[in-house]
């Protein structure tokens, strides 16, 4: 048995995981009810099989019918806009608003195709002052300006 | 006449300065970021909800709605000048607007654009108001095996009109169905695959879902390219089309319109169905059919038109049956939900001045889309030539901020991340983000509705196809009937072969 479409094949084996977990998880974990008085369990089994049955069929297929490779992985810019972006929420309360923009910034900037420390500083200070002024002024969405070890921030 | 009643309540709501105020905001907004490539509807919506929260709820949806236009407008124009389609439902503006714009007519065919999408969007205002009152009359009689019913057939045509696999649209909305499971169980009270963490008790945010799927995601997918755009900025000269110009394509706006509006109604349809199936129309019906491609005005004015249209109805179900047919209704309804209304049916009697004050401003904002765009066409062009290497990281932070924002809470933008990585996959293996999320959003819907439907018939499945519940059947045969249909090997190739000449 060769692969002919590993598209299809991966996107099987992705829905049939993510099937049988979801029927394991809720037969184990839940009550399954009956058809008239439905347990939690019961309508998670039905699509939890469905998905199983339909990433099967979508397997299957993949050994009969030509597709195509999937496409390279680009691991640089998914690496960095997600680590980008969870630490800009993980830092916030931390170490306030300013900081945790410009991780975000130069982290993701380094996603990208090329990375100049002007221009993405320069690109630093305009957003930092924009979401201050805009979110937390404009806005008034309670954010920390500055880190929480700073008792007097000078930017309020 | 009570439509002119209602009609005359809503303009006096959506006039009054402070909605006008609103509305102009929503479109300027909604423009400027739609215009930026790679941001869609979607995303521009779930990145600006968050400053609506403040807002009371008429002016929260004037607003949003505004957004919405004025994104589907952007979209527009970013195909037009630089070819990216700025959203899914503007990639044929592409085809013909884009070569007209090489040929020195950009002007011309963003004004067409705008002035077919005005038109357009007058009539739809006209339907939606004759059309909703009675839809809604139907809809306060349904139980729920017709509502369980007609998600049935939503889901169903959201994956016939999904481009590519059909079963891997199907399996994307069962595995968004799934993931609307997570949370609190609303019957037993038990919590259901949060695995002990607090946050998951109340289930994912749609919007986070959304921002992570739609908007991290894409730019991710972005980043691959390398920055190579070919911009007409110079010759964005004259703007006014002429005289011959109108005499072309006025058919092409009445027919677009036509379609968009019916088309817009059907669920998983609204914009992308209707600009492609104008676009097929036209060239069925032109007597130069080898123009088309090369720079026909009527490829522009037909699926403009038909697209602003079809966006537009795409709100008749949402207001009526409560039931959002694309993933920008989802998010109004989110919108609405976090304003502390259950959108349905009931919505039009209880809140009056909410529904004929949106439905009034849809007008207005389609008035203020000409007024303001055309003469602003010049700063949208200077947008377009800002390198994607400031874009990305701006339009990160305002994601990040308006997902923070939601509960002032890190989690969720650790579940934006996990989705932007999930939606990353989905692209890479072919199976679209779209069918799952109006999975994930009817998801609590339809397993309400079909626990309420099996207690009331004690167990009988049959419930949903008995003659007693002839509504409920229809659904169900109209499903099987749009299932059958995709299927059938001759369709099947024609479908493909409409969404192969999209991505051309």
């Amino acid at each position: 048995m060769k692969i002919k479409s590993p598209k299809d094949f991966w996107a099987g084996l992705m829905f049939v995981g993510t099937g049988l977990f979801f029927v394991v998880w809720a037969v184990t974990n839940y009550q399954m009810g009956t058809a008239v008085r439905m347990g939690p369990a019961y309508f998670p089994t039905v699509l939890g099989g469905m998905l199983t049955v339909l990433g099967l069929i979508i397997m299957l297929g993949s050994f009969a019918i030509q597709g195509e490779a999937v496409a390279k992985f680009h691991f640089r810019p998914l690496i960095f806009i997600t680590l980008g972006v969870v630490l800009y929420g993980y830092l916030m309360k931390p170490v306030g608003l300013i900081l945790a923009t410009g991780a975000l910034v130069y982290v993701s900037a380094f996603g990208g195709h090329e990375f100049k420390w002007k221009e993405v500083t320069i690109l630093f200070v305009i957003l930092a002052a924009f979401s201050y002024f805009v979110f937390v002024k404009g806005l008034t969405l309670p954010f920390p300006i500055c880190p929480s070890f700073i008792e007097n921030c000078p930017i309020r | 006449m009570e439509i002119i009643h209602n009609l005359v309540l809503g303009f006096g709501v959506a006039i009054t300065p402070i909605n006008v105020l609103y509305c102009f905001i929503g479109v300027i907004l909604g423009t400027l970021i739609g215009v930026l490539p790679g941001i869609g509807p979607v995303a521009t919506i779930a990145m600006l909800l968050p400053i609506t929260f403040n807002l009371n709820p008429v002016a929260a949806l004037i607003m949003l709605a505004g957004i919405y236009y004025g994104a589907q407008y952007g979209g527009s124009t970013t195909a037009i000048l630089v070819n990216i389609p700025g959203e899914s439902s503007s990639v044929v503006t592409c085809l013909d607007g884009y070569q007209m714009a090489r040929q020195g007519r950009a002007g011309p065919a963003l004004a067409i654009a705008a002035l077919g999408s005005f038109f357009a969007g007058c009539v739809a205002t006209l339907i939606i108001a004759v059309a909703a009152p009675p839809l809604a009359e139907v809809a306060l009689k349904f139980g729920p095996s017709e509502y369980f019913s007609l998600m049935v057939f939503g889901l169903i045509a959201a994956t016939v009109l999904a481009h590519g696999s059909l079963i891997k649209a199907i399996a994307m909305v069962v595995f968004g169905l799934l993931l609307g499971i997570i949370g609190t169980d609303v019957n037993s009270g038990v919590l259901r695959f949060t695995f002990g963490i607090p946050e998951l008790s109340d289930g994912i945010g749609f919007v986070i879902v959304a921002m992570g799927m739609f908007g991290t995601a894409e730019i991710i997918g972005n980043l691959e390219l390398k920055d190579k755009r070919e911009i007409f900025t110079s010759k964005v000269t004259h703007l006014y089309p002429t005289l011959q110009d109108l005499k072309d394509s006025w058919g092409a706006v009445l027919r677009g319109t036509a379609l968009g509006s019916m088309l817009g109604i059907l669920p998983g349809g609204g914009a992308l169905l209707a600009s492609f199936g104008a676009y097929t129309l036209e060239k069925k019906v032109s007597s130069h059919p080898e123009k088309f491609g090369k720079g026909a005005i009527q490829g522009v004015a037909g699926p403009e038109s038909a697209n602003n249209a079809g966006a537009q109805t795409s709100f008749i179900p949402m207001l009526t049956l409560g039931i959002p047919s694309n993933a920008v209704m989802a998010l109004m309804i989110g919108a609405l939900m976090i304003q502390g209304i259950a959108p349905g049916p009931q919505v039009m009697n209880e809140k009056p001045e909410l529904f004929w004050g949106l439905i009034a401003s849809m007008w207005v904002g389609n008035l203020m889309l000409v007024v303001l765009n055309l003469p602003l066409i010049g700063m949208w062009v200077k947008l377009l030539t800002v390198p994607y290497r400031f874009l990305f990281p701006s339009i990160l932070v305002f994601m990040a901020i308006g997902v923070f924002s939601l509960s002032n809470n890190p989690f969720d933008v650790l579940i934006m991340g996990i989705f932007g990585v999930l939606g990353y996959v989905c692209v890479k293996l072919e199976c679209e983000p779209a069918p799952m999320i109006l999975g994930f959003i009817l998801g609590p819907l339809m397993e309400e509705n079909l626990r309420r439907a099996m207690l009331l018939s004690r167990g009988d499945p049959f419930v949903f196809f008995s003659p007693s519940k002839p509504i409920s059947l229809a659904f169900l045969v109209a499903s099987a009937i749009l299932l059958v249909i995709v299927a059938l090997p001759n369709i099947r190739k024609k479908r493909d072969e409409a969404f192969a000449a999209e991505e051309g």
